[in-house]
Order: structure tokens, then C-alpha cells, then sequence
């Protein structure tokens, strides 16, 4: 130990490079207790993507899976549903689907990878209820001019046969489309985009 | 070595103790030889009221823990176990549930108590931002209490809530997941809403209410006349001339608000423990169920002006986050109270006209804000929330205007008191 007297400098130094050190430590030290907010493993897997079998499908039918907790349809069009979504262009509120309610890849008035088959998130985008399945035309009960869609019982939320929203009710955007890619012509994996597109 | 004998001069066991330990100095500094002045009228009895009630949620919130299971399979099954078949119960349960909207009652005077008697002016400015982050602790906590029952209002005021953060750009989607834990809320959101609403929240609620009172007892208390009580001190005792002893002076006094409260706040519980459908709303009483949203969403009435403001300002731009925003400055800009106030005097008895219209125009479009907030969606509940949200605005951002002109009235040199 020398007596001599003190070096500001040098202790400065010590005192800055201890703080970094240590705040790098807390920094590190925060790392587990944020991260274990994320999904869990089992979450994750219960979230995991999901197979759908078509092949069973009829022309017309509708099939409901469940992904992530959320009721999935699986609508297979005749050509006179994708026929009719023409008809009802000029009623909706955003008939080319300019919101992001669904991935990139899907464009267009049929919201699908192949027309024929739409792939919808079953959940009201006003309130999350889930609409009931309308194909038959007319409905009084829903419209006049009804050519066939979805129905929200709760709050009267109109959607046509590609999930766009009509205007005048209480949903604001269209049906979302989930990420979905198919895995042969029969087999579809909801959850998952195409090979290709990130 | 010799113990340096404390200076309170105590013997026996006391003087053990304080010889060790400051518990006479912490007493007299805290209570008996508090010096508060002797003017507090019936706005003062708001703080520690919510002193009691904080106590009440403590105490029955532990013991509701003892037989509450926080598990989304069991969650609702347990609170009606504790409802139906844990002797007393419902009496536990119904003082939690009541004792939360009787906390935001008493916390919403104790704030305007302030706003009318400026004690949020200088010295007292800490005190107020104490004061305002347990307003900000308080309605996390209220939150997340909401949702342990795990009723269909519980899980869809979670959904809604939890949302709010979806509106943030670019990170709200994530965000929502994470603070879920999953992509729905579900049990783990449930989980952690639990840790948080029993261990995290209650220990930083705790710790600022002891800052809030060491902030309090540095400077002293303010009073209805807003006039500093250490100017005028016995030249011999160092004691303010218009301060009384906390202990026993207002102890006694708080003890006959404590009586009335508990009259008032008993009889709800025992006789209307759902408020009439605003302490505990009917669509609570059946289970979560996420393939059924109730009919009309509402928020807790403690609430209701915050959501209203929420949903009377349009989205624009293709984003809702525009009422986020509004309702998170409504809650951030009582910060700021304390330098928006230019006024040369603290008490609304020597403010102008002008102060005094401000604040009867924001009281009463605070009163309807939260009235609208509750209702379900309309044209004319649209227009008088949007009108009450510039009001609500307006009262505070011009304050640093209107409080400098407002016409004055001279202030006492010391506080007006009749004796009784």
C-alpha cells in the first residue's frame, strides 16, 4: 500500500468500467424474466400448425378446425359462389382487400390460394363472436338481395362467401385469412406460410 | 461499550427497545408530535380512508388466496366455492369486491380534495406524483383482480384490454402475445395476471403509499385555506401555531369517518354486494367462454370517463392507437398538475371565477364521461364524451393561462378556524 496520494483518473476509470460491467449483468440478469412471458413450449405446440384433410370435402360444404383456440373454416366453393362475389362488390366496404386481414400472398376477390378453396379465421372482427355459415339465396331474413355468406348473430355483421365485410355494420374489416399453404391438393397445413414466401 | 442513551429518555422496556430501535421517535414524528393543521375539514378524511381500505384488501385478498385456485379450469369453479361453501365466504369475497370500487371512490375525492385545495403545489409536488402513480398502480391492480374469476366479463374485458397494446405500431401484435403468453388469453394469461395482482402489484402499491406518507410528513400538510402552517411557529416550542398532533386529534376525528364509512360501506355488502350491476356485473356471474362475446362490453365503473375517452376519439390513418394514446395522456397528464397551476394562491377559497367554472365544467363532463363510458355505443353518448374529452383536456392544458389571469382573493396569514 503506498501512501501516496490519490489518482482521480484511475479511479474514475474503475468506477465507469464496474457500472458497465454490472449494468451488462442486469441487462443479462433481466433476459429470463422477460422472456418466460413468451409462449410457452406447450402453448407454442397447442398453437402449432394444423392438417386439414379436404378430400372428404364436398363442393358447397364447410369444415370447422380449430387453430390456436380460434374456429378455422375450410369452405369448398362451387363455381356459382365464386360467381357470385361479383354481384356484391359494389355493397362491401373494402371489396379488394386493401386492409391487412390477410398474408400477402392472397390477392383478389376470392381471398384464397385457389379459388376454390377459402380458408378463413371463424371470428367477427367487431367483437370476436363467430358468424354462422349462409350459403343459401335469398335469406329475408338477413337481406334481400342475399346471394350467400356469413352471418354474425351477435351484432348483425355481414360477410360475403370470401369473408368481405358489408357496409353499414358493426365489423370494420374483413374475415382474417390465417397463414396456410397446401401440403398435397387434399392436404392443408393452416398456420404455415407456402414454401417460399417468408 | 456503552449504549449512547436515547433522548427520549425512556426506561423499562420501552427504553430498552428505544435504545435500539427509534420506535418513540418514529411515534412522535409520525403521530403524537405530527403537527397537522387544525383546520382539516370533511375532505381530509378521504386518506385515510383509503388507508383502511387498502388494509381491508390486503386482509381479505390474502384470505380469498387461501381458496382460490388460479388455474383457467378452476378458477371460476373456486370463486364459486368460496361463495357457496367456505363459511363466511361470500363476506370475504363481497368486502375484496366491494372494497375496490370503494378504493377508487375514496381515491377519486382524496384527488379532487387536492385539485381544490392545491395541494399539489410546491412544496408538495412529490406528494402528488406518489399520489399519482398508486392512482396508476391501483388501476393495474384493478385490472388484473377483474379478471381472476375467470367470468365471461373477466375474459373478454382481458381480450379488450389486452388489445389495447395490439395498436401500437409494428410491435403491438407481438406484444399482445407475450403479454398473453399465448396467442388467445388463456390460462397463462390468467397465471400471471395472479402473480402480478397478489405479490408484484401489492408490493410497489405498499411502497408508494409509505413514500406518499414520508413525502407528507417532510413538509407537512396542506389545508382548505392553503396557507403554510410553519410560518407562524412558537417562538419557544418550535410548534406551529395552527398545527395539532395528528395523535390524538385527527385519529379521533378519522375514527368518526371511519364509523360512517363503515356503516355505508358494511350495508352495501351486506345488502347490494353487485352495486346494482356496477360493483359486479351480471355477465360475471357465468363462466369465461371465448366463443361467446357478452352482449355489451363494459368496463369496472372505476373506469368508465377513461373508456369513454377511448372510444370518442375516431381512428384515423388506419389505426385505433390515436384513443389509446388519449386515454393514456388522461392518465399521464396528472402528473404535470403541480406546474399547470399558476395561481398565486393554492385554495379554491381565494381562487377567481374562472378557476372555479374550469372546474365545475370538468367535474360534471368527468361525471358524464364516466356515465357514457358505461353505455353501449351512441350517437349522443359519442358527442358528449367527445365534448367531455376536450373539456377534460382543455382544463388542463389551459390551466397555465386561466390560473395566471384569474382574479385572486387576498390570502390569510394564518388558517381561518372556528373554534367549536
Amino acid at each position: 500500500m503506498s501512501n501516496q496520494g490519490v489518482d482521480p483518473g484511475r479511479r474514475r476509470f474503475l468506477t465507469l468500467a464496474t457500472t458497465v460491467v454490472g449494468g451488462a449483468g442486469v441487462v443479462a440478469a433481466a433476459v429470463p424474466f422477460l422472456a418466460s412471458w413468451k409462449p410457452s413450449e406447450r402453448a407454442k405446440a397447442l398453437g402449432a400448425p394444423v392438417e386439414v384433410d379436404i378430400s372428404n370435402l364436398e363442393l358447397g360444404q364447410r369444415l370447422v378446425v380449430a387453430w390456436r383456440g380460434k374456429p378455422i373454416w375450410v369452405l369448398r366453393r362451387t363455381p356459382e359462389m365464386l360467381e357470385s362475389l361479383k354481384k356484391v362488390d359494389s355493397s362491401l366496404l373494402d371489396p379488394e382487400s386493401k386492409a391487412k386481414q390477410q398474408p400477402d400472398y392472397i390477392k383478389g376477390e376470392a381471398r384464397a390460394i385457389k379459388p376454390e378453396v377459402l380458408v378463413l379465421i371463424g371470428s367477427c372482427t367487431h367483437l370476436g363472436c363467430s358468424p354462422g355459415f349462409r350459403p343459401e339465396h335469398p335469406a329475408p331474413d338477413i337481406d334481400p338481395n342475399w346471394q350467400g355468406g356469413f352471418y354474425c348473430p351477435c351484432h348483425g355483421s355481414k360477410f360475403d362467401l370470401s369473408g368481405r365485410v358489408f357496409k353499414g355494420v358493426p365489423a370494420p374489416l374483413n374475415l382474417v385469412v390465417p397463414p396456410y399453404r397446401f401440403e398435397s391438393d387434399v392436404k392443408i397445413v393452416i398456420g404455415e406460410d407456402p414454401k417460399g414466401v417468408a | 461499550m456503552a449504549i449512547t442513551p436515547n433522548p427520549y429518555k425512556t426506561t423499562g422496556f420501552l427504553g430498552w427497545i428505544d435504545d435500539r430501535f427509534p420506535l418513540t421517535k418514529l411515534w412522535k414524528d409520525h403521530l403524537s408530535e405530527y403537527y397537522a393543521p387544525k383546520n382539516f375539514n370533511f375532505w381530509y378524511f378521504f386518506g385515510s380512508l383509503a388507508l383502511l381500505v387498502l388494509v381491508n384488501q390486503l386482509l381479505t385478498g390474502i384470505w380469498l388466496v387461501m381458496h382460490y385456485k388460479p388455474d383457467a379450469t378452476q378458477a371460476w369453479d373456486s370463486v364459486e366455492y368460496i361463495m357457496r361453501d367456505v363459511p363466511w365466504g361470500n363476506v370475504l369475497r363481497y368486502l375484496h369486491s366491494t372494497g375496490a370500487s370503494a378504493f377508487f371512490i375514496v381515491v377519486y375525492l382524496h384527488m379532487f380534495r387536492g385539485i381544490i385545495y392545491g395541494s399539489h403545489r410546491k412544496p408538495r409536488e412529490l406528494i402528488w406524483i406518489f399520489g399519482c402513480l398508486i392512482f396508476l398502480m391501483l388501476m393495474a391492480e384493478a385490472f388484473c383482480g377483474y379478471v381472476l374469476p375467470w367470468g365471461n366479463m373477466s375474459y373478454w374485458g382481458a381480450q379488450v384490454i389486452i388489445n389495447l397494446f395490439g395498436t401500437i405500431p409494428f410491435v403491438g401484435p407481438d406484444l399482445v402475445v407475450w403479454i398473453q403468453g399465448d396467442y388467445i388469453p388463456s390460462d397463462a394469461t390468467l397465471n400471471r395476471l395472479f402473480s402480478l395482482h397478489v405479490i408484484a402489484l401489492p408490493f410497489v402499491l405498499v411502497g408508494l403509499v409509505v413514500a406518499h406518507l414520508i413525502a407528507l410528513h417532510e413538509v407537512g400538510s396542506n389545508n382548505p385555506d392553503g396557507v403554510e402552517i410553519k410560518k407562524h411557529k412558537d417562538p419557544n416550542t418550535g410548534i406551529p401555531l395552527d398545527g395539532i398532533g395528528f395523535h390524538p386529534y385527527y385519529t379521533v376525528k378519522d375514527l368518526v369517518g371511519v364509523g360512517v364509512f363503515l356503516i355505508i360501506f358494511l350495508g352495501i355488502v351486506f345488502f347490494a354486494p353487485d352495486g346494482g350491476g356496477y360493483f359486479l356485473e351480471k355477465p360475471n356471474f357465468t363462466p369465461a367462454n371465448p366463443l361467446s362475446t357478452p352482449e355489451h362490453i363494459t368496463p369496472a365503473w372505476y373506469f368508465g370517463s377513461f373508456y369513454a375517452m377511448l372510444r370518442a376519439t375516431p381512428s384515423f390513418a388506419g389505426t385505433q392507437i390515436w384513443g389509446v394514446i388519449v386515454m393514456g395522456a388522461a392518465v399521464v397528464i396528472l402528473f404535470f398538475l403541480p406546474w399547470l397551476d399558476r395561481s398565486p394562491v393554492k385554495s379554491i377559497r381565494y381562487k377567481g371565477p374562472i378557476f372555479k367554472i374550469a372546474l365545475t365544467l370538468f367535474t360534471i363532463f368527468f361525471v358524464l364521461l364516466n356515465y357514457y363510458g358505461m353505455q353501449p355505443p351512441s350517437p349522443t353518448g359519442t358527442l358528449i364524451s367527445r365534448i367531455g374529452t376536450i373539456v377534460y383536456f382543455a382544463f388542463f392544458l389551459l390551466m397555465p393561462y386561466y390560473s395566471k389571469i384569474d382574479k385572486t382573493k387576498p390570502v390569510p396569514e394564518r388558517v381561518t378556524y372556528e373554534a367549536h
